[in-house]
């Protein structure tokens, strides 16, 4: 299933934050999205996921979501929206029980999603007992439960360590490697998005319009942290976006 | 230049403080402490029998008031009176907290309506209540109910309002129902304040209990009290204040078993 964005427009108020942005996300492809901060790229990813309605423009499918797909658009959320009372198998297992999978088959979802994600052990943690990582782990694990066609997903590796981020992002090339999944994957940070991008979208400052596309042909199990190319293309990025990351720092916040 | 060391001084330590500890016992200690001062005072005559009875012979007075079995004679119509109020007035004040909290319609219209109850004196609506409910039961039922009810919705709808947004979102985004979403987020979610609210609401009930008893009823504990207050028999009324103490330590840590098993999870 692809999804196709149709200029789409949004404001908050007269604030307009989102200006005639028109995108194809191809299936089996990670989209970045990257701009700078407050630029509505956290408000196109909501409004992707049909969590928000645009002012104008729309968001269509392409084809069927596969039959065995539970919640086609799945979000993995910056602050991992876990339920503290939950544990981990019971965090899972909300999102399935929902859907009418319970017993053996919610098990056994939960075994796969677990192994994948290296948390078998932890199945009966709570979130507060989980490190951040561990935490967004858990996330991607009950992402993954719902077989979705797209992941969204709102800089999922922002509120963790640099160094718990290097382990996530192996991670995700690990999943996407053995079984590759179509995401549009938001964040600030240059350096996830040439890594993990296979496309990166450059959103402009207030009212974010698409400034460039820029595709990243390298496979996403060849790169590694210092490659040539990939620095220049986060170089390239970066001047892009450094004089809209400057005068965005200086704006005066009035975002409801 | 002089290759002098310069002088060597620890640096003074600030923090600390402000995170309470559980101490055992203390609290037992000093609840001992004062009735031992009592009844020494009392013993030696320091303090004169009509200033305060002999907590020795308040004892007597409780040890006997178990064994010719008024006790329970006084305490169960009490124990049951709380009961059945506080259950009618938390179960429709969490019910309707959630409703304002989940719908503004209701929000819009019920929480001035709660604002303007909250204040009255419940106590005094307690002749109105007679002619609605009848002299007996039925009138203390509704006088609990109503003194849990308002402090139950105004923690409930807070506690609902607090509840992370962030979780909702999470539900709807993965398809939850607005039903599933309620009671397996909103719900768990708002549990801590709720709680908390029960706590002050469950004294409140103990108040209006004794106050109601003490206007019309022949047993229970605010009958007993105001029996002895009239008569001038302080140690009956001091055993009938340490009935009501206790009652009110027993529902708080029922409350707090309750807390225990239900937010297991925040600790």
């Amino acid at each position: 299933m692809d999804l196709q964005l149709e200029k789409i427009c949004h404001s908050y108020g007269s604030l307009e934050v989102l200006s005639d942005v028109s995108l194809d996300i191809p299936a089996g492809k990670i989209v970045c999205v990257v701009g700078p901060s407050g630029c509505g790229k956290s408000t196109l990813l909501r409004i992707i996921g049909g969590l928000e309605r645009p002012d104008s423009g729309r968001v269509v499918q392409i084809g069927e979501p596969p039959a065995d797909s539970i919640n086609p658009l799945t979000f993995v959320f910056q602050d991992f929206a876990l339920l503290p009372w939950r544990s981990v198998r019971g965090n899972i297992s909300l999102v399935l029980e929902d859907h009418g999978i319970r017993g053996e088959r919610c098990d056994a979802i939960i075994d796969d999603v677990l192994a994948r994600t290296k948390l078998s052990e932890f199945k009966k943690a709570l979130p507060r007992q989980l490190s951040g990582g561990m935490k967004q782990r858990v996330a991607i694990a009950r992402a993954l439960a719902v077989n979705p066609a797209v992941m969204l997903m709102d800089e999922p590796l922002s509120a963790l360590d640099s160094q718990t981020r290097e382990l996530l992002m192996d991670d995700l090339i690990s999943l996407w490697s053995r079984n590759p999944f179509t995401a549009v994957y938001v964040t600030h940070n240059l350096q996830e998005a040439v890594r993990l991008g296979h496309e990166i979208v450059v959103l402009s400052r207030r009212p974010g319009v698409i400034r460039e596309i820029v595709a990243i042909d390298m496979p996403l199990s060849e790169r590694t942290m210092g490659d040539a190319g990939l620095e220049a293309k986060q170089k390239y990025l970066w001047n892009l976006m450094r004089e809209e990351a400057v005068a965005a720092d200086k704006e005066l916040i009035s975002v409801p | 230049m002089s290759h002098e060391q310069p002088a060597k001084k620890p640096v003074v330590f600030r923090g600390g403080g402000f995170a309470p500890r559980r101490i055992r016992w203390i609290g037992l200690a000093v609840f001992f402490v004062l009735i031992g001062l009592m009844e020494i005072g009392t013993q030696t005559g320091f303090i004169t029998a009509l200033t305060l009875p002999k907590p020795s012979d308040v004892f007597g007075t409780f040890v006997h008031l178990w064994e010719s079995g008024l006790l329970w004679k006084h305490l169960l119509p009490s124990v049951t009176r709380l009961a059945v109020g506080a259950t009618i007035g938390t179960i429709a004040g969490i019910s309707l907290g959630i409703s304002i909290g989940l719908f503004s319609y209701v929000r819009a219209g019920l929480v001035p309506l709660v604002a303007a109850i909250f204040p009255i004196p419940k106590i005094a609506l307690l002749p109105l209540f007679v002619i609605w409910f009848g002299i007996d039961e039925g009138s203390k039922y509704a006088l609990i109910a109503l003194g849990t009810f308002t402090p139950t919705v105004v923690a409930t709808y807070s506690a609902v309002d607090n509840v992370d947004r962030t979780l909702i979102r999470m539900g709807q985004s993965f398809g939850l129902s607005w039903r599933s979403i309620v009671l397996k987020i909103v719900l768990p979610g708002a549990m801590p304040g709720i709680l908390s609210g029960l706590r002050v609401s469950l004294a409140i009930a103990i108040i209006l209990l004794v106050a109601a008893e003490m206007l019309g009823a022949e047993y229970g504990v605010g009958a007993y009290i105001l029996e002895a207050g009239s008569l001038y028999d302080l140690e009956r009324l001091f055993a009938g204040v340490a009935i009501l103490s206790v009652l009110g330590v027993g529902v708080s840590a029922l409350v707090g078993l309750v807390e225990t098993r239900l937010l297991g999870w925040r600790s």
